[in-house]
């Protein structure tokens, strides 16, 4: 049987290669690859993950398009039966685009493209995608965006903190985010997005492995279950 | 028919984009501007048969963020 993950490759993406390398080491079992126009996702999926990049060129706005795309109605079907889903940077964007996570991906306050290894502490360490971490553990992982400043009205901002939603934060403001909110989950528990590479940060080639555990905790709930 | 939509940033919701111009402009010596904000104007050609109802949607669904923007629909003159 094995882990069966899948990855959404959008016109545009570019971090789906490294998501589904980061899937197969956690699993051993190579991640499916998934295709935009495709109506339907492949069948008893344990995981979905949503990758970066720039899908549609961030036409409109960043994730717009996507979020609109045959491939993410499927998703959304998929994350309301209870299959995790992740999604990472433009992946983020567009669980924000398409109602599955609150809030919106607004331009950097500085302007800038950022592109640095930040640090962050894990403000949950109950959930599907950080069980491996230790609540409050600070863990280093790359971001490269230009649209990551995290939005939401005081009330959503507070409904997220009060419900442990909130995954990660930036230990020093990066990109204006309220809160400096890097990672939120959905009230369900199975939608997780963040603005940081976890995949970019699974190898010893890499500047850290402090991705791994992500990985590994989503494939350690389906061992476990 | 000819369709305007404007889509701008709600009051209160930073705009980097804009204080950036703001900036800008002050930069190039021009005095007496107090706020800058930046927003995207879309411009539909549609037939006439489509609603008001329909051209809402469109601007609910996907041409304005509603978490953080708002639309203003000006339909033209057809010529």
């Amino acid at each position: 049987m094995g882990f069966r993950s899948a990855v959404v490759t959008f016109p545009g993406s570019n971090c789906d290669r490294d998501m589904a390398v980061a899937l197969e080491i956690a699993s051993g079992t190579p991640a499916l690859r998934v295709w935009h126009g495709d109506a339907e996702l492949p069948e008893r999926l344990d995981f979905i993950a949503i990758p970066g990049g720039f899908s549609y060129g961030d036409y409109l706005r960043s994730g717009a398009m996507a979020a609109r795309s045959p491939i993410m109605r499927a998703i959304v079907e998929a994350a309301g039966r209870g299959v995790p889903v992740l999604g990472v940077c433009n992946g983020f964007q567009v669980l924000t685009e398409s109602g599955l996570l609150p809030g919106a991906l607004m331009r950097n306050a500085s302007q800038n493209f950022i592109c640095r290894t930040v640090s962050l502490k894990v403000e949950n360490s109950q959930t599907l995608f950080t069980s491996q971490y230790d609540q409050g553990e600070e863990i280093q992982v790359p971001v490269a965006h230009h649209d990551g400043n995290f939005f939401a009205d005081t009330e959503t901002l507070d409904r997220l903190e009060g419900e442990g939603r909130v995954a990660f934060r930036y230990l020093d403001a990066v990109n204006g985010s309220q809160r400096d909110i890097a990672g939120i989950i959905n009230g369900a528990g199975n939608v997780l997005g963040m603005m940081p590479h976890p995949e970019r940060a699974v190898e010893p080639a890499h500047a850290g492995t402090d991705g791994r555990k992500l990985f590994a905790s989503a494939v350690a709930r389906l061992v476990d279950a | 028919m000819k369709v305007h939509v404007h889509v701008s940033l709600k009051p209160g919701v930073l705009d980097p984009q804009g204080r950036a111009i703001h900036h800008a402009l002050e930069g190039l010596g021009f005095e007496g501007v107090n706020d800058v904000r930046a927003g995207r104007l879309i411009e539909l050609d549609v037939a006439d048969s489509v609603s008001d109802e329909a051209l809402d949607e469109m601007c609910r669904k996907l041409l304005a963020n509603m978490v953080i923007e708002n639309y203003r629909i000006d339909k033209l003159e057809t010529a």
